[in-house]
């Protein structure tokens, strides 16, 4: 090991603090009321559903998931690898489950805004 | 003919570390984080003889995993961490002044690096990138163990030929 080597790693240390730091202080991954999951396909919106409520998603016939106790867990995919199974389940705001063979993300977002509001009167 | 034949022997020892490791659970909670064993050869190759073997040796490694174990995917996957990680090494090693540890963590974080990278394009999803902090940190941490097994592999075989 050399003194290069150490300031090598301190380097690689700042590197991922900041990336920890800056998405969170811009607010792209804060805020502890995430409540709903938003399902995407190669890019493409699949669907958004809500944490609070248990049910079993079917996406595209490749893979399905679990909504559970305000958690969701992948439970089948038709891939070899099997590492969105083995992740287990996600329950905060921009944590997210992915299905590479598929290209299925399963993310969890925030509140919307709208969904904040108690109702509308007009 | 000799080189040829360690060769040979140093792409079976990678598939069997790259087959070892698959038996091994994923560790819970952070997709896709391994030791990566098989990289012990590739560092090893880099330092004993040039990055044109140890890219061959790395390529042969990854095509027999993926067509055993994996699919067209996994075998791209991998070929794009792998790509990019012995790049960056050969640079680190040529011009940085590191010793064999701080070459194999630059490699261990550009291997992460890259993989997320294809990652973020075939999902079309940079929200992806939310893991890139721990992905830093477990490259640097795999990084630094294969760095150091490397650079003890090669003190105890500094007396041999494999040429």
């Amino acid at each position: 090991m050399k003194k290069r080597d150490f300031i090598l790693i301190g380097a690689v240390l700042v590197l991922a603090l900041l990336c920890w730091l800056i998405p969170r202080a811009a607010g792209i991954f804060a805020g502890e009321e995430a409540s709903q999951v938003r399902i995407t396909v190669g890019g493409e919106e699949y669907g958004t559903y809500s944490l609070s409520e248990d049910q079993t998603i079917e996406i595209n016939d490749t893979n399905i998931c679990e909504i559970k106790d305000g958690e969701v867990n992948m439970t089948r995919a038709d891939c070899p690898d099997q590492l969105c199974i083995h992740q287990g389940p996600i329950h905060i705001q921009g944590e997210t489950i992915v299905c590479l063979p598929n290209r299925v993300v399963v993310e969890i977002t925030g509140n919307d805004a709208e969904e904040q509001l108690d109702g509308i009167v007009q | 003919m000799k080189k040829i034949a360690y060769m040979g022997l140093f792409g079976a020892v990678a598939i069997i570390f790259g087959y070892v490791e698959s038996l091994f659970p994923v560790f819970a909670g952070i997709p896709g984080i391994k030791l990566g064993l098989a990289n012990l050869v590739t560092v090893f190759i880099l330092y004993t003889y040039s990055y044109r073997e140890a890219a061959l040796v790395s390529f042969i490694r990854i095509l027999v995993i993926g067509f055993l174990f994996g699919n067209l995917f996994s075998i791209l996957f991998s070929l794009a961490g792998a790509a990019l990680s012995l790049a960056c090494m050969v640079l680190a090693k040529k011009y940085l002044g590191l010793s064999i540890a701080g070459v194999s963590i630059v490699g261990g974080v550009t291997h992460n690096l890259g993989q997320i990278i294809v990652a973020v394009l075939v999902v079309e999803n940079v929200n992806l990138f939310y893991y890139f902090p721990a992905l830093l940190i477990a490259g640097l941490i795999t990084g630094f163990l294969i760095g150091i097994l490397s650079g003890e592999v090669l003190k105890r075989t500094s007396g041999r030929k494999f040429v």
